[in-house]
């Protein structure tokens, strides 16, 4: 379970509270007007914000003390998720090892995710001879072998056309029912909330709004999200 | 970003600042004890300063006023061969100065070219000593850098406004008043201040063609005060003075010029409709060409014929200026490369501050103080590479940080969260991503580093003893010694190399480099 207990984020004006939390496993989407603090809100759960108030908890433990790489999950940015100059198998052992080299058997575990995100062979390629979609599922194939029980998106796939993402997410929805990860996920559209995520959270008017059921949300939207929608 | 994390230390870098500014501060703090206040300034000070104000400012202007007709040429002209004579601009940089001004003997002076020509008309041969040679060579080094900043102002004027002048009919002189004079205005100052800066500390210049009362620099005042008169007083006071100039010079410099010094992207020529008189423009783009090209020729041309005249004392004074260029070339990015990553964290942006120190001590100052601060523990001459490989690091330090901040800066912003994310450590950010990422650049500063190092004609001529030399060094002894034919030898050997170490670091590397 991760907890948001009273948390305060803080940015020259900017200001944004968040206090909820989100059953291990759920598939949480994030959604809200552009500029409201739904990137930052992920970026305070990732560590690369600092919180002026509260603590975040995964499963009773304080994580909001630790360094990024420190805490139990793995997150997409909206680019920037190769390294461009390291081939693909370079990249995706980063997420095993970020240090040092694999063993025999960890590089087995490479060749396995690239099978898992239907890349096959491709290892040798450096990321700029890929495709977008490649590329977004090489760094899929990373947070795999990462193993880390959280999974953050900031609209990794918003580069992608539509039938493209789509496939992403039904990538991403098949991963975490294999690994029990739970999702946390930042999008502007409301068909990629309905696609992936059961539940929804509301960043708007300088609070991030407790999980709600997806489908009943968008039913029945409050004021600032009905202004949102259009 | 607004976080606690960083991918990379920014402690190495901010310790390597504080050993420059150590360096630096301590050199100058020595010098301003050492002083003998009590001698006071003498009748050939004041005249030293006079002239080094008057070259400085001539200098300045002339280079600034030639340089316009060029740029504006160069500004609206294609032709074959213009993206070559833009890279040639940026040549005299990394040119030896002694190289450069075997070269304009050879063309301007008492038996070159051109006064052989004139003497086929019954002229008297030109004189180039003096004022004016110093000037001249001056010209040489600074009229190109003033093309090519006035050249990039000139190509950042939007082309919409030209398009907008021809649809309103303005034709050349209108066109000028209306869109290029204040682009000028502009620009000017800025150029006049930084050549002017450069000017005021030349020493190799005013060593070969200045000299005899008339023609000191307050720097080559310093070097006559070791040499002749081994007398540390005056030749502290001397750097005192010359200190002041710099730092003020430096300040205006740096206010006024909008920090571009040399970049990239000149290639973009604008669409005129106003065409002016091609033969004009290609009368100043074909002189500044050939102003720039003859003497480089000369060199050329005399240094083949003297290349098996040269003594083996050559061939020694080559190997140690590799030795010297390499020691130099590594403590550069020892020190360059950690303050970069320190300012890329975006906290220590004042540790910039201490790689623009070099700005403002001239290396001759720097010189005096280090050996001040020797002397008392050991025997400078002993210590002459090791001090010559030192300072002309951390003269290439404002240039090595311009290349490296915005790189750094780039890798750390676009790289640094997906490393922390993955919970990689420092030392692998550094070594699989900041240095692969990097490596364009990190040559770049290098190369130039190794071929400033390699051609430098400064801080060596105070601290060495007759046994050892560097190749600019031992070039003007031969010169001194009127062994014409083995110094032009030795300056084509110096040219290659200090070419052919930029070539070898910096495009040497691209040619494979990884995208």
């Amino acid at each position: 379970m991760l907890k948001l207990d009273g948390c305060l984020i803080e940015n020259g004006n900017f200001s944004l509270r968040a206090d909820f939390t989100v059953e291990t496993g759920s598939s949480v989407a994030i959604i809200g007007p552009s500029g409201a603090g739904k990137s930052t809100l992920l970026e305070a759960i990732a560590g690369f914000r600092d919180l002026t108030q509260g603590q975040i908890l995964w499963n009773g433990k304080r994580i909001s003390d630790l360094t990024p790489g420190k805490r139990p999950l793995a997150m997409l940015f909206q680019d920037g998720n190769l390294f461009p100059h390291l081939t693909v198998e370079q990249n995706i052992a980063l997420g095993l090892h970020p240090n040092g080299r694999l063993s025999t058997q960890e590089q087995a575990e490479v060749q396995t995710a690239l099978d898992r995100v239907a890349l096959p062979g491709l290892g040798d390629r450096k990321p700029a001879e890929l495709s977008g979609g490649q590329q977004s599922r090489v760094a899929l194939a990373r947070v795999l072998v990462q193993r880390r029980q959280i999974l953050l998106l900031d609209e990794p796939f918003a580069a992608l056309g539509p039938a493209l993402k789509a496939e992403m997410l039904d990538l991403v929805a098949g991963l975490l029912a294999e690994t029990g990860t739970t999702l946390l996920m930042v999008s502007h559209d409301p068909q990629d909330a309905r696609r992936i995520a059961d539940q929804t959270v509301l960043v708007a008017d300088e609070r991030a709004h407790p999980p709600a059921p997806t489908s009943n949300l968008f039913e029945n939207p409050p004021p600032s999200l009905r202004n949102y929608l259009g | 970003m607004a976080g606690r994390a960083q991918p990379v230390s920014p402690w190495p870098g901010v310790g390597a600042a504080a050993l420059v500014a150590a360096l630096i501060l301590g050199t100058l703090a020595a010098v301003a004890l050492r002083a003998d206040a009590a001698g006071g300034f003498g009748r050939a000070d004041w005249v030293a300063l006079r002239f080094t104000l008057v070259q400085a400012v001539l200098s300045a202007v002339f280079s600034a006023a030639l340089a316009i007709p060029v740029a504006r040429a160069l500004a609206r002209r294609r032709f074959p061969g213009r993206r070559a004579l833009i890279a040639l601009l940026g040549a005299p940089f990394i040119l030896p100065v002694i190289v450069a001004i075997l070269g304009l003997l050879q063309v301007f002076g008492r038996a070159g070219w051109i006064s052989d020509m004139m003497g086929l008309f019954g002229l008297p041969p030109l004189r180039i000593y003096g004022l004016h040679g110093v000037v001249l060579a001056h010209v040489f080094f600074n009229l190109p850098l003033a093309t090519r900043l006035i050249l990039q102002a000139w190509q950042e004027i939007p082309a919409e406004r030209f398009r907008l002048a021809a649809q309103l009919g303005c034709d050349g002189i209108a066109m000028f008043r209306l869109i290029e004079l204040p682009m000028l205005k502009c620009i000017l100052p800025g150029v006049l201040a930084v050549i002017f800066a450069i000017c005021l500390t030349s020493f190799a210049v005013a060593l070969t063609l200045g000299g005899g009362p008339r023609a000191t620099t307050i720097e080559l005042a310093i070097y006559q005060a070791f040499t002749y008169d081994f007398d540390l007083g005056r030749a502290a006071l001397l750097s005192a003075l010359q200190l002041a100039l710099t730092v003020v010079a430096a300040l205006a410099a740096l206010k006024f010029s909008r920090g571009d010094g040399f970049g990239a992207g000149l290639d973009r020529a604008i669409r005129r409709w106003d065409g002016g008189a091609p033969a004009l423009d290609l009368f100043w783009i074909g002189a500044a060409a050939a102003f720039l090209l003859l003497p480089l020729a000369a060199v050329v041309i005399s240094g083949l014929a003297g290349l098996f005249e040269m003594p083996a004392l050559v061939f020694r004074a080559a190997l140690t200026s590799v030795l010297v260029a390499t020691a130099s070339t590594a403590v550069l990015l020892l020190l360059a490369l950690p303050m970069a990553m320190a300012v890329a964290t975006g906290r220590y942006g004042v540790l910039e501050l201490s790689g623009i120190l070099g700005l403002a001590a001239s290396p001759l100052v720097i010189g005096t103080g280090l050996f001040i601060l020797i002397r008392p523990i050991a025997n400078p001459t002993a210590l002459a590479l090791p001090v010559t490989a030192l300072v002309n690091a951390v003269m290439a330090l404002p240039f090595a940080l311009r290349i490296l901040v915005p790189a750094a800066r780039d890798v750390v912003a676009r790289h640094g969260r997906l490393a922390l994310s993955l919970d990689m450590s420092k030392r692998t950010f550094f070594t699989r991503v900041l240095l692969p990422r990097m490596r364009p650049q990190i040559r770049f500063a290098a190369g130039l580093s190794a071929a400033l190092s390699m051609g430098d004609l400064g801080v060596i001529a105070l601290f060495a003893d007759p046994q050892i030399a560097t190749l600019p060094l031992q070039i003007y002894r031969l010169m001194g010694a009127y062994q014409m034919q083995a110094a032009a030898g030795a300056a084509l050997l110096l040219l290659l190399l200090s070419m052919g170490a930029f070539w070898l670091l910096d495009r040497g590397g691209r040619l494979h480099a990884e995208t």
